[in-house]
Order: C-alpha cells, then structure tokens, then sequence
C-alpha cells in the first residue's frame, strides 16, 4: 500500500506539538488551579502518546511483511526523503545530509514498543509533583528522539536523534530523580556521550568512505571510494571502526562491561523513566548494531563474531549472578536487581544477533520487544510498592501477597515471564535465540542456559521475599490510613491501567508469536543472507566453541 | 523674480535648524517635540519642492503626506511619553532626566 | 471416530481445566464454595471425554490416514501408532515452527490417568479443603495444573512438550507454595522450581541438539530421519548426550537421583495436591517422557537411565525405612518407585516400566489420599484438643487407627500390598515384570547389579509400608487425639475405594500371574529403536533391522571405494588447476608490473581471463571427479531410505507380534530381549514373592509382634541409621556446595562489579577529574590572568570613553549632528 500520509514523521514529531501545548499552558498560581494545570498537562502527554500509539498501530497494519529492507532501499516502506542540508565547504567538498525516514521488519517492531511503552509509563509519570510541567515536555522531547532513532536512515539524522534523547534523560534523572541523582545523571550523560563520540568519529569516517550518511548506502561495498580509511575488507581500520561503533551501542545496550551505570540510572530515576529506560533506551544499543553496525562492517563482524557472542554469554551470567548477589549483599534494592536482569536480559539478545542465524535474529529482536514490556512492567510493580512505602529495600516486605493479592497476580505474571516461562513471550524468544545461537556456538550457548536457573532463583527469591512468608509488622496497617490517596490496600485502577495491556501483550504473544515474528522474518532471512559470506553460521560441535 | 527650488530649499533648510536648534538646547520637552515638529517639516517642505521642480510629479506629496501621518502617531506617543515623565518626576525639564546613563 | 474428532475432543480435554482455572482465578472470590463444584464437574466431564480417547483410540485399529487443509499449515495424520495434527504455529520464513498433538495408546492411557486421579483429587478436596481462606484459589490451581499435565500427554513435539513441562512446573510452585505464608512451604515451592530448572537445562540444551540435527520439533520426524542414519555431529556419542541431556529433563520432574530433593519437601503443600502431583501423575511426566523418547535413546544412553533408576530406586527406598513423618515416607517410596520405573525402560523394558507407571498411580494416589483422610482427621482432633504442639503427621503420634477410620484403613492396606507386589494385586505384574526385565538385561550385559538392586529395593518397599501402616494403624492409640478421630465422609472415602478397586489385577490382565495375557501388553509393544544398529544394545534390534543395518553397512563400504576411486581423479583435477593458474596469472602480473603502462596493463588483464579460462576447465575435471562421488553417495542414501520405511512399517506390527509372541509363549519373538524377559518371567516372581514375602513378615515381627526392638536395631546400626535417617545428607551436601558456591560467586560477582568495575569507571571519572581541577588551576591563573588583564585594559577604557555618555537626550543628537556634519564634510 502506498502511504502519501508522512506517518513516519508525524509519529517522530508528535510529541512536539504536544510538547509545545504543554508549553503554552501556564501553569496555575493558587493551588486549586494549579492541580488542574497539572492534571491537563499529564491527560495532553496522555493524548499525545496515545494518538502516536494509534499511529504506531497504523503502521503495524500497514506494513507489508513481505518487503525485506535491510540493504534494499526500495523495499524500505513509510520512506520519507528529502535533503535537510546541503552545503558546500573547502577542502570536504559537499555535504548532502538527508532527512531519510523508512521502516522493515527490523524496525517496526521498536517503533510499536516505543509507543506502547511510552503511552504506558505516561500513567505511570501521574505521581510526579514537582516542575509537572517540565517533567512532561522533557518527557515528550524524550519521546521524539527514540521515535526518530528508529526511523532515521540517515546516519546523520540518526546522531541528531540519538543526541537529543540524550539530554531529556539527563534532566529526567537528574532532577526528579531519587537521593543520588545527579551522580547517576552524569554517569549516564557521560557514559552515553562517550559512546556518542566514538559513534561521531565512524561516523565521519564512513562518510569519507562512502561519500554519504545515508546508511542503506553505506551497506553496498561497491559505493566504496577507493584509498579511503574503511575501504578493503578486514582491514585493521574497518575493525577498528567496528569496535568503536560496537562499543558506541554496546554501552547502550549495555553489554558487559559497559553496563555499571544502568544500576545506578535504574535505582535513582523516576519508575516512569525507569520504564522507559529498561523499556526502550536498551534496545536503542541493540537496534543501532543491527541497523549499522552490522550492515556496514560485515566482514569485521565475521572477525569479531566469537567476541560479541563471548560478551552476550558474559552478560547473561553475569548478569544473573549479580541480581542474585544483590540479595545477599549491602542494601537489597528491588530496583537494582531488575536492572542486573536487564544486563542478563540483553545479554540473550547480543547471542542471538552474534549467531547470524534467523532463528538466533529473529528471537533477538522479539526479545528486545519482550524484555521492553517484560521490564517495563517490573519496573511498575515496583514503583507501586515503592509509591506507598517509599522504600524498595527487597527485605523490608514480607507477605504482600494477603495484603495485595490482584497486585500479586500482576507480579506473578511479570515475574514468571521474566523467567521465561511457556505461554509468555519472553520464552519464545529466549528459546528461539538459544535455538539459533547453538548452532553457531554450542558451547557458549549451553554456558549460557545457566541464565535460564540463575534468572529462576533471584526472581524466586525476590517473590518470596517481598509477598511470602509472614507479613512485615511495618507495613501491618493501610497504605493510607486517610484513605485519601489510596483507598484500598490492593493496586489501584490507574495502575492496573498501565499494567493489564502489557500483561495482555506478553501473554498473547506467547501463545501466538505469528503476528511480530511474521513482521521480521523477511527482513532478518535477507540481513542473515546478506551477513552469509562473512560470518560463521553453524558447524561443528566444538570447531566453534 | 520668480520662486525656484532654491528659494524652498533655503526655506526648508532655516526651518531644519531652527528645530535642530530647539531639540539641542530647549530644557522642556515639551519645546524639544516641537523642535522636531519644524525638521519634520523642513523635510515636508523639501518633498513638495522636488515634487514640483524634480520631476517627481506625485510620489513627493504622498511622500509627504507620509511624513504629517507620521508626525502625528509621533506626536501623540511622544506626548504620552512626555506626560508619563511628568507623572514620574513631577516636571518636564530634561536636563535633569538622564535615567539612560544607567 | 474420524482422527479430526478424536483430536478435537482430546484439545477440549486439555482446555476444560483451563476454563476451570480461568472462572475461579477471576471469579473464585464470587464463587467462593461453588468453586469447587464448578471444578469438579468439569473434571468429571473431563474424564468422560478421556474415556472415550481411550476406548477409541486403544481398542480400535486406525488406518493410514493424511488430511492437509489448502496451505498445508494443518496436518491431520493418522496410522495405528499415532493420530496425530500438526500446525505451523509460525515461521521464520524459510523455517516453519511446527507443533501439534498426538494420540498414541500411551497418551490416551495417560489421558485417562491424568483426568481420573485429578477428578478424585478435585472430589476429595472438596471436602479436605473446605474452610481454607483460599479456598478457590486451590481450585484454580488445581485447573491449572491439570490443563498444563494433559498438554503434556497429548504433546507430540519437544516444543509444546518442553513448554507444557515448564508450565507444570510452575503449577507445582503454586501448589506446594499454597500455605506461602510459612516459609517451609515457599522454600518447598521455590527449591522444587529451581531443581527442576536444572534438568530443565538439560532437556532443553538436549533439544538443541535435535533441533540442530533435524530442524523440527516433530517426534515421529526426529526419529524417522534418525532412522536413516542422519545423527547429530554426526557421532555417536552426541546421540548418546541428547539422549541423556532429554533424560535429564525426567531426572528433574521425576527427582530421580540426583535430583530427588525437591519431592520430600514438596510434601509441604496440601496433601491431595501430593497424590495428585508429587504421587501420581506430574513426577510421573518425567517417565512418560522417557518412555516417548526411547526410540532415540542409545545403547549408552539407555545404561545410564537404568543406573539412575536404579540408584535412585535404592537410596530413596533405605531413607525411607527410617522416616517418620507420614507423607515423608510416601514421598520416598514415590522416589523410589519412580526409581524402579526409569529402570525398567532403561532396561529396555518399556512395558513394564509405563505399566508400572500406571498402576503405582493408583495405588500411591490410594496412599497419598489416605494419608490425607488420616491427617484430615488427626488435624481435627488436634484443633479439638487445642493442641498446636503435637504434629499430626508423626506416625509415632497415631497408632489403633485401624478402629477409628476402617474404610481408610482396609483401602490403605490394600494398596501397601499392591505397592509390596503381593499377588492379585495390579502392582505385582508390573513389578514383577520390571523384576523380569531387570533380569533379563543382567544376563545379556552382565550388569548383575541391576536386578540385584531391584530385589533389594522391592524388599524395603514391602518393609517400610508394611512398617507404616503397623505403626500408624495397627496397635493401641499413642495419643488422645488419635483416639478422637473418626471415618471421614464420602467425598473421602469414595475415592480411596474407586483406586483400590483400579487396584486389582483383572482390569490388566486376567491371569493374576503373568500380565502378558491382558490388553495391556499387547497396546503397548516396545516402539522400534530409531537409533542406528551400531548404537544399540543388539538384544533391542529385531532381525530385520539387523539384515538392513549389516546391508547397509556393506553397501557403505562399496560407496567408500568408490569414493575412494573418484579421489585421485578429484585430485589430478586440483593439481590441473594448479598448473593452469599459478603461472599464467603469475605472468600476467609481473609483465603488467615491469613495463607500468597502461597497455600492457590490459594485456595482463587478458592473461588473467584466459586464467581464468583455464582454472574453469579444471573445475569441469573436479565436477566430474564430484559426479562419481556423489553417485556413490546417493546410492547409500537409498539404502537409508529402505531402512526408514521399512522402520515405519514394521513398527508397530512389530510391536504386535511381540507381545503376542509373549502372550502365547511360542517360538518367535521380536527380539532377543523379550524371549530373555519371557524365560526370566517365572524364576523373577518366585524371587519377588519371596522377598517381598520377607519383607513384609521381618516388618509384622518387629512392629506388630515386636520380636525385635526397632530402637535396639537401630542403635547397633547407628552410622547407617543416622545415613538414612538424614535422607544421606543430601540437602546438606547441596547447601555446602552447589548453592553455597551460586550464591557465594554471585555476592563476589556483586562486589567486584560495584567496587572494581564500576571502581574502574568512577577512578576515570576522578582522574578525569583531578586533570580538570589542575586544568582548572592553570586556567584560572594564567589563561584567565591573560583574559582578565586584556579585560582590565578594556575597561580601563571603557571609564574614560564613559563620561561622554550623560544620559542627555540632547547631547546624544548634538553628537549625532556634529558626526553627521562631519561625515558629510569627509566624504565629500
């Protein structure tokens, strides 16, 4: 179907437009009105990231499964492309960047969760109180920039993107964040940034290389001008540029060692920004390396192959064994052992992509979608213990489930499909990338089962914890004895509102994973076919490891 | 003897410095608006003069008609301007408003 | 009944209990009592369904049968083995993930069994768990874990069967873990979930194996292309490691050794839940799996399941002579059972070992619901006393029940003699088939130990029961609240007596003596061994797969001189090749090299086609030389093809015959197992009554007649007694080691990150620092001391040139004017 509608950019810039409504809306002085100012700011970003959620949707119907994209710019749909800036400098020549936005199977997936997530945790940003209005607009800014990473072809166009997420975040740590914010903001400002700087520099490189930021371009080797610094496969500097790119979106994702300042980022932002971050920033990593990382240095993929799938191994044991460890050592918070999950996590989908199988690529990608909604939700169920008690110390609970049992239900499915349990999504796509990763490394695949039991018993641990055993005399009376704020002791509506779609979601993608995997499998059966004759794809049992 | 351009020109080019002069050394500001009331003027004088012997047939009386508009609105916020000093430091004198130094 | 019916009502089956988990999870707080009911009924329409599966499925002959609707995405296949559907449940593109369900007579006895004891359980906690706080909730698990252990029957996949195991073991997390609010319970639940996530492991990563090798989850499909010789890695050995890494799985679910130790303390969750799943039917998944996958197990792989069997079989049967909590003793008698029937298959016993299965369902659902009636009533009884000290599940505590509870006494009875193998009884066939079996494999392997192990385990079981039921029931009251107690009601007995009455020996087979006469026997032949002759014990081949593998076998050796043959010619083609490009490119190059210009640049292009030109005719030769190979290698892939059809074939009138060839006792068995198991049938039995005869008297003596002091033998045998009392230190041994380790690295790992890692990151971030703050300094004194002096000149002028600035609106135009004139003075 041919789409006139510039849906892409309407869907990226939305937030915007409600941005600058937020904008214009001045806050109340007395009291009254400004707790109505409040209200309409938060029920305008409601809007706004429900009628892109609707977008979003539209695209998902719209899109044809078919068309395989990747390398092939005409089979990209949704495309909008026009030159943003041309300019002519000395000595460079001509800089063409171009506003170059298109979708496949790789990306609708991320644009779908990117709305779902963020329409979400919008419910979940109602119990902020202070700067509301600012709060929002960095939120919808925020917004924008993931939205455009997703779509961006341009590389150019893609950094502009990547950068302006960047900054929200910042704030959104920084200033409502928990006791020790502005240290996790820096850490995350700095710690991106770096990986933006190494991007920046391959970047430019690639352009000298290529004489575009067009990446689609980027990914025909016979676009290569000749004597320039990427050109001739398996060359110390296209491995070299591999490595800066991969290191650029391995602190995203983030991969072992990368990832000391997701625990921190997690435990001191807000839970909406929690959410967003677990939910969609990871997969920005993830996305980016199989987008451009991948693509365009194929060969030093092949070189670099064992590595990354090494990391992935690395980070899913790692991961684990962290989140068990935070149980027995120093303060047990809830929130740090769900961002070491995240490590593990992604850990899954870092093997999955190394494996270069389509079984391994597609389960990746699912798995990002999962881990999005998967995480997204364990982080709300915390934020809502965490709303009442003001602490998310793991031992300070004890037999929630008497005192909060439909909240329990709702744990017990983000628990149990974190797990990776039958009949949720996140199985499918670990089984799928442990399916595929085999046979490309069986060894470092079998390793990596250990997740599957470590993940069990720190997420076991926790749900005996916190809503087993005897109730904790602390907490013995109502969340709220004024009954104003929270009048039953259980979950509230606006909660469950947040929290039912994505349990829908997981439960209904775990039963038939058809409708996301049939979105991707062109698109990854030519990503994998087009990586072929560079990479290692199955084999012997131990000729690998 | 008949009256030509430079009768007009020298006509217009008194009446410049005599509101040149007012606007330097008047203390009232009232006297200051006046002063540039006549350069005002002076310039009306001079678009008509060329109207009639430049050949610029028409385009030098609505020039002008231009400029007496002008001078009105100018007139009318410059006494609004007048009337708030004088709201503010009870006299027009201005000499001693010298605020812009600030 | 067509195939399509039959399947269709075997998915209603699977989803009933579903629906039943759906309507109390969401609306038990409404339903409250009703929840039961609503439950019950449902599994009792469950298991009329059931019923039907298996009298139509059993008892009627399918033919071959194949439906495909118009995308071939639905496949019905039908054949006296299987019926079977399988589905393209999605794909990725080039690869369809196809799943599906199957009816073969094992799934539809299984069926039955599943259905049945959970009807009964559903019955009997009415009653059981009338008043509990969670009252529907207990019914909502209960669905659910019906629902997920009938997925599992009817699975014929790895996929859905790895799913549905998972979502049992899930199920079973929430039924031990029901009472969570005392911690032995939820460290029961979690403990349970965690084992079996190990084997789980280890089902899973053998599924990768297969799925590696074959691309499909598909049993009938794995075995088939097995079959054919295709295996994974092509080795031996790594059939053999898929073998055991599935069996793994079965460890986990079935607690075989050494996994074991979730089940005793699985007994923490509600007593109708540990007949209905730690008893009969979940640990029981693990058997029937092996059961499924026997086809693919291994000569090697088949040893190590006998050996865990029978390990297993042992050490739980010595802890549990020393047990003295009720359902302790149960448990380790259901571990040591579930021993015996993984031992059986491993054996190669196939039979005997889902038979055995089968009847230890009922009759351990019998036990379990006893020991539930019994601790029903001695939980009252306490209540009555307002006695909260004395635990009621201490046998030591019971005593003369036998006058309170004569129903539950006489079925308990029945059904310790049914799990002694006392005759007339169901479980003296099945164990003494087991007995048969074990002996038979010891004499063709000389693993002697085997059936020894097995005789010395069926002898502790028929003690340690025999000892359980004395204590508990025979004698004087020991307490006041035993003397309380009294029969339970009907919706508590009714059950006991149905499962005794499953309990006898016509239903199977109608000579008490030998359980090859029934039906039971005869449906359920030994399927063919998929795994190539040369992997396999030779006693499990039939005749025909012997001539076809030793066929086979010569046809290979012609194909690999042939091969050899085409070898030198492969290699004069290389060589040809060689010849033909080394020089002439070689040429090419230096001329175009020497003389740098751009002609002759072009003629070394030229050399390089007709290179070119010449490495192509060497590739033709190696094509060729490829030909001969090929052809070679094709005719010993058709010879495979032969062996696999000839497999499908014969499977199951092979299976037929065999037992028939059991039954009648005449010349022609199917293989050299069952003519061995059919000459050891006799001398098995006398020695199994014999020593379950002595077993059950030596524990009368001692407990009954009280000939010997039990204290007395124990303290003359203390370092034993103490191993079996503290189940072999197990727990202990895990906790010191595997789990101490996990969570020891996990802290170390927890501590590394935050200090050295993110110690490595912050020590950057304070270098970077510290170079920013000298930075700082030089900036401050000499870069700013530069700025600030050019900023001081500045301003230095700036105070002089300040003073025309008055303020004066009049001087400002006078300034403008005097500039005017002077610019209109200068440039002119």
């Amino acid at each position: 179907m041919s789409f006139n509608f510039p849906i892409l950019s309407w869907i990226t810039f939305l937030p915007i437009i409600g941005m600058i409504a937020i904008l214009l809306i001045p806050t109340g002085k007395d009291e009254n009105a400004k707790k109505r100012s409040h209200l309409i700011f938060r029920w305008t970003t409601v809007a706004t990231t429900f009628i892109q959620l609707i977008l979003a949707v539209i695209i998902y119907m719209n899109y044809n499964p078919a068309m395989k994209g990747i390398t092939d710019v005409n089979t990209f749909q949704f495309v909008e492309k026009f030159t943003w800036i041309k300019a002519a400098f000395p000595m460079v020549g001509e800089i063409k960047i171009e506003y170059f936005l298109g979708l496949d199977g790789m990306s609708v997936p991320m644009v779908l969760l990117t709305a779902i997530v963020v329409f979400v945790a919008s419910f979940t940003s109602f119990g902020i109180s202070k700067q509301v209005k600012g709060y929002f607009m960095m939120y919808l800014l925020l917004d924008t920039g993931m939205m455009g990473v997703f779509g961006a072809l341009d590389f150019f166009l893609f950094y502009v993107f990547w950068e302006v997420m960047l900054l929200p975040m910042y704030f959104l740590i920084g200033i409502w964040g928990g006791p020790r914010k502005e240290y996790a903001a820096i850490k995350f400002f700095i710690y991106t940034l770096l990986g933006s700087v190494f991007m920046l520099l391959v970047m430019i490189g690639l352009y000298f290389t290529f004489g575009t930021f067009n990446l689609i371009e980027m990914t025909n080797a016979t676009k290569i001008i000749q004597g320039s610094i990427f050109s001739g496969l398996d060359t110390n500097w296209r491995y070299i540029g591999f490595i800066a790119l991969f290191i650029g979106f391995a602190i995203k994702v983030p991969a072992f060692p990368f990832h000391t300042w997701l625990p921190d980022a997690h435990v001191e932002a807000p839970t909406a920004i929690s959410v967003i971050l677990a939910g969609v920033l990871l997969k920005m990593g993830a996305y980016g390396m199989l987008r451009i990382a991948f693509p365009i240095f194929p060969d030093s993929v092949g070189y670099f192959q064992y590595l990354i799938a090494l990391i992935g191994t690395i980070s899913i044991v790692y991961g684990a064994l962290c989140a068990l460890g935070q149980h027995k050592v120093g303060k047990r918070d809830f929130k740090k052992m769900i961002a070491y999950s995240s490590v593990s996590h992604m850990g899954y989908v870092l093997l999955g992509m190394a494996s270069m199988r389509p079984e391994g690529i597609s389960g990746a990608i699912f798995q990002m979608f999962n881990h999005g909604t998967i995480t997204a939700m364990l982080f709300m169920i915390v934020g809502v213990i965490y709303d009442r008690s003001h602490t998310r110390g793991l031992d300070e609970f004890g037999g929630l489930a008497n005192k909060m049992p439909i909240y329990t239900g709702v744990m017990a499915i983000a628990f149990f499909a974190a797990i990776g349990l039958p009949g949720m999504s996140g199985f499918i796509s670990e089984a799928f990338i442990f399916l595929g990763s085999f046979q490309t490394f069986p060894v470092l695949t079998i390793i990596s089962g250990l997740g599957i039991v470590l993940g069990a018993a720190y997420m076991l641990w926790a749900l005996q914890r916190v809503f087993f055993g005897k109730e904790n005399e602390k907490w013995a009376g109502p969340w709220d004895p004024t009954h104003t704020k929270y009048k039953t002791d259980d979950i509230n509506g606006l909660e469950l509102t947040a929290l039912v779609p994505l349990a829908i979601i997981i439960i209904y993608l775990g039963i038939n994973p058809g409708p996301m995997i049939d979105i991707m499998s062109a698109s990854v059966n030519h990503f994998v076919d087009y990586m072929q004759p560079f990479v290692k794809i199955g084999g012997s049992l131990l000729g690998g490891m | 003897m008949s009256i030509g351009l430079n009768h007009y020109l020298i006509l217009s080019a008194i009446l410049f410095s005599l509101g040149i002069f007012a606007v330097i050394s008047r203390k009232n500001a009232i006297m200051v608006l006046m002063g540039l009331e006549l350069v005002l003027n002076s310039a009306n004088i001079n678009f008509i003069a060329f109207a009639k012997f430049g050949g610029m047939n028409i385009d030098g009386h609505i020039a002008a008609i231009f400029v007496i508009i002008l001078a009105a609105a100018e007139a009318a916020i410059a006494l609004a301007i007048v009337l708030n000093i004088y709201q503010n430091y009870k006299h027009v004198n201005v000499d001693e408003i010298d605020k812009l130094k600030e | 009944m067509t195939p399509e019916n039959l399947l269709n009502i075997a998915i209603l089956i699977t989803l009933l209990p579903l629906l039943s988990f759906l309507i109390n999870i969401f609306f038990g707080k409404k339903l409250g009592k009703v929840s039961s009911y609503i439950g019950t009924t449902i599994m009792g329409i469950d298991l009329i369904l059931a019923v039907t599966v298996f009298v139509s499925k059993v008892f009627n002959t399918w033919s071959e049968y194949l439906v495909q609707n118009a995308d071939k995405s639905l496949t019905y296949l039908a054949s006296d083995a299987m019926v079977q559907l399988k589905y393209n449940w999605f794909s990725f593109g080039r690869l369809n993930v196809q799943v599906g369900i199957g009816i073969d007579n094992l799934a539809a006895i299984m069926l039955v069994v599943v259905t049945l004891i959970s009807f009964l359980v559903h019955l009997f906690s009415t009653e059981y768990m009338a008043g509990d706080k969670r009252f529907p909730r207990f019914y909502a698990y209960l669905g659910i874990f019906t629902f997920s252990m009938l997925g599992i029957v009817i699975a014929n996949n790895f996929l859905f069967m790895y799913s549905f195991w998972e979502l049992v073991g899930l199920s079973s997390y929430l039924l031990i873990g029901f009472w969570y609010e005392k911690d032995s319970a939820s460290n029961a639940a979690k403990k349970a979930f965690l084992t079996n996530r190990i084997g789980d492991l280890g089902f899973f990563s053998g599924i990768m194996i297969l799925f590696f090798t074959y691309g499909t989850f598909m049993y009938d499909e794995i075995f088939g292309k097995m079959a054919t010789g295709l295996i994974p890695f092509d080795s031996g050995t790594m059939l053999t490691v898929a073998g055991i890494l599935v069996f793994m799985g079965a460890v986990g679910k079935s607690a075989q050794f050494p996994l074991h130790v979730w089940l005793p303390d699985a007994m923490e969750g509600p007593t109708p839940v540990s007949a209905l799943i730690h008893a009969a039917t979940m640990v029981a998944a693990g058997v029937y799996l092996v059961a499924k996958v026997f086809p693919m197990l291994t000569a090697d792989a088949l040893l190590v399941v006998a050996y865990t069997g029978a390990i297993t079989a042992f050490i739980a049967a010595t802890i549990a002579l020393t047990q003295n909590d009720f359902k302790k003793v149960l448990a380790y008698s259901t571990v040591s059972q579930l021993g015996y029937m993984i031992m059986s298959i491993g054996v190669g016993s196939y039979m005997t070992g889902f038979f055995h299965l089968l009847t230890h369902a009922w009759f351990k659902a019998a036990l379990f619901l006893g020991s539930g009636s019994v601790i029903h009533q001695m939980h009252h009884s306490a209540h009555h006393f307002h006695d909260h000290h004395t635990d009621p599940q201490d046998i030591r505590n019971m005593g003369g029940l036998r006058k309170t509870m004569p129903w539950t006494y006489a079925t308990f009875l029945f059904a310790t003699m049914a799990i002694s193998g006392v005759p007339l009884t169901s479980g003296f066939l099945s164990k003494d088939g087991i007995l048969a079996g074990t002996m038979a494999f010891g004499n063709l392997t000389g693993h002697w130990l085997i059936p020894i192990i097995g005789f010395s385990a069926a002898a502790m079981t028929a003690f340690y029961m025999f000892r359980l039921t004395i204590v508990s029931f025979h004698g004087d009251f020991k307490t006041k609240i035993a003397e309380h107690t009294s029969e339970n009601k009907f919706v508590i007995v009714f059950p006991l007596v149905l499962l005794v009455v499953l309990s006898l020996w016509f239903w199977y087979s109608p000579n008490p003596f030998d359980a090859n006469a029934g039906w039971f026997a005869h449906k359920l032949a030994a399927p063919k061994t998929a795994v190539p002759a040369n992997l396999q014990w030779d006693f499990l081949l039939t005749e025909e797969q012997k001539t076809a593998y030793a066929e086979k076998t010569s046809k290979a050796a012609e194909a690999k001189a042939n091969i050899k043959e085409a070898l030198p010619a492969t290699a004069e083609g290389t060589e040809l090749h060689k010849e033909a490009v080394a020089p002439e490119a070689n040429q090419g190059a230096k001329e175009a090299a020497a003389t740098e210009s751009k002609a002759v640049g072009e003629l070394g292009h030229q050399e390089n086609d007709l290179a070119k030109a010449s490495e192509h005719k060497a590739e033709e030769v190696k094509t060729e030389a490829h030909t001969t190979e090929t052809a070679a290698v094709k005719e010993e892939h058709k010879t495979g093809e032969a062996a696999v059809a000839a497999h499908g074939a014969t499977t199951h009138e092979a299976g037929n015959a065999h037992a028939e060839a059991g039954t009648h006792g005449g010349g022609h068995y199917v293989n050299k197992f069952a003519e061995e198991m059919h000459h050891f049938h006799v001398p098995a039995m006398i020695l199994s009554l014999i020593i379950a005869g002595c077993g059950i008297g030596f524990s009368f003596l001692m407990y009954q007649f009280k000939l010997f002091n039990p204290d007395a033998l124990a303290n003359s045998l203390r370092p034993l007694y103490n191993l079996s009392y503290n189940k072999w230190y197990f727990d202990e041994i895990y906790q010191a080691t595997i789990i101490a380790f996990t969570v020891g690295f996990g802290k170390v790992l927890a501590i590394f990150d935050n200090k050295v890692i993110d110690g490595i990151v912050n020590l950057t971030g304070w270098f970077t620092k510290l170079v920013g703050h000298i930075t700082a300094i030089f900036d401050n004194v000499v870069i700013d001391g530069l700025v600030n002096l050019l900023a001081k000149v500045t301003s230095l002028f700036g105070a002089m040139i300040r003073k025309v600035q008055t303020g004066r609106v009049q001087s400002y135009v006078a300034f403008v004017i005097i500039a005017i004139i002077m610019l209109v003075y200068f440039l002119k």
